[in-house]
């Protein structure tokens, strides 16, 4: 297991689980979750500085482990505001990664594709490492890895939803289509929603609700730490065929009469 | 001199740098962004951009998501 790295573009990460950072309670919470989860990347969004009153940011708490940040453009409806978004991310000076999102619905934030697909365009030009959220939609992860993508984030469930992989079959659709990353992005819900995506053959799963929206979140990111690594392995193992019919696993001869 | 930040109109003094506008407002530099009508101002000018009367300015950090 050891040589199995994750690599999206120029790095490479042990974990195949990234996790957010939104929707804890406290930032101690958030700090010890990520630490059981294992998780070497975490996703972050950009916002407005409180400017009345000094506060301790994200990034002080952030500082205190070791992982690599990976900004979105959470709460983008437009290309031009991702972009936006996006180029001050970068600003920061942390990562030139972005986890690119344009939304195009608010009840379900399912992304508006063509607006994604031309921010996309734009911030791969500029030298960013675009990590699209998208659909289960394969001729969109074409397009999406033939712009220069370095990966493709087909959602499984909509953000928050905790519904799994609604649609395995498109997930594999897109794991023969695209030679690039895929790494399901939103709707997972428990363990067995994680390890069914990594036994698929996806690159990895990213999540945020599902653990910091669990009754205990430190457990849960525990769970989904082993559960990446099983459905990782189980489908490195490889699975036996399924079959209609019965196949004993004891042998047939030398019964006693 | 009148200039919006983050929405908001605040009367700051003339000849500010964009340096000294977050010293005005007690804003750690190591974590922040920063983009003035609507374009970014980059750290290493922070210093020597000076503020306009009407700028509208963006000051921007991470905070936790998904």
């Amino acid at each position: 297991m050891s040589e199995d790295f994750l690599v999206i573009g120029d790095k490479k990460f042990k974990s195949r689980l990234f996790v957010g950072t939104g929707k804890y309670s406290t930032p101690e919470l958030m700090l010890a979750a990520i630490e059981a989860s294992g998780a070497e990347v975490v996703t972050v969004a950009l916002r407005r500085m409180s400017i009345e009153g000094q506060q301790r940011t994200i990034l002080d708490y952030l500082s205190e482990i070791k992982c690599t940040i990976l900004p979105n453009t959470a709460g983008c409806y437009t290309a031009e505001d991702a972009i936006r978004t996006a180029r001050l991310a970068r600003e920061l000076g942390l990562s030139n990664m972005v986890k690119l999102e344009v939304i195009g619905d608010q009840k379900t934030l399912f992304p508006d594709n063509e607006a994604l697909l031309e921010a996309a365009k734009v911030l791969v030009k500029e030298g960013f490492l675009v990590l699209p959220y998208t659909n289960d939609d394969p001729v969109m992860a074409k397009k999406l890895e033939d712009i220069g993508c370095v990966a493709v984030m087909p959602l499984g469930a909509p953000i928050g939803s905790g519904l799994g992989i609604r649609n395995p079959y498109n997930i594999k659709i897109i794991l023969e289509t695209v030679k690039v990353p895929v790494i399901v992005d939103a709707g997972v819900g428990t363990a067995s929603d994680a390890s069914f995506a990594m036994e698929l053959g996806c690159a990895g799963v990213l999540m945020n609700t599902g653990i910091a929206g669990a009754k205990d979140p430190i457990k849960m990111a525990k769970a989904m730490k082993l559960a990446v690594e099983a459905g990782r392995l189980a489908y490195l193992a490889g699975r036996i065929p399924k079959k209609l019919y019965a196949s004993a696993s004891s042998p047939m001869d030398n019964l006693i009469e | 001199m009148r200039i919006k930040v983050n929405g908001k109109e605040y009367d700051v003094p003339e000849g500010l740098t964009v340096s000294n506008l977050l010293d005005f407002f007690k804003i750690n530099k190591n974590f922040v962004a920063v983009e003035r009508n609507k374009e970014i101002v980059s750290k290493k000018d922070w210093d020597k951009a000076i503020i306009c009367e009407g700028d509208i300015f963006e000051i921007v950090t991470f905070v936790g998501g998904g």
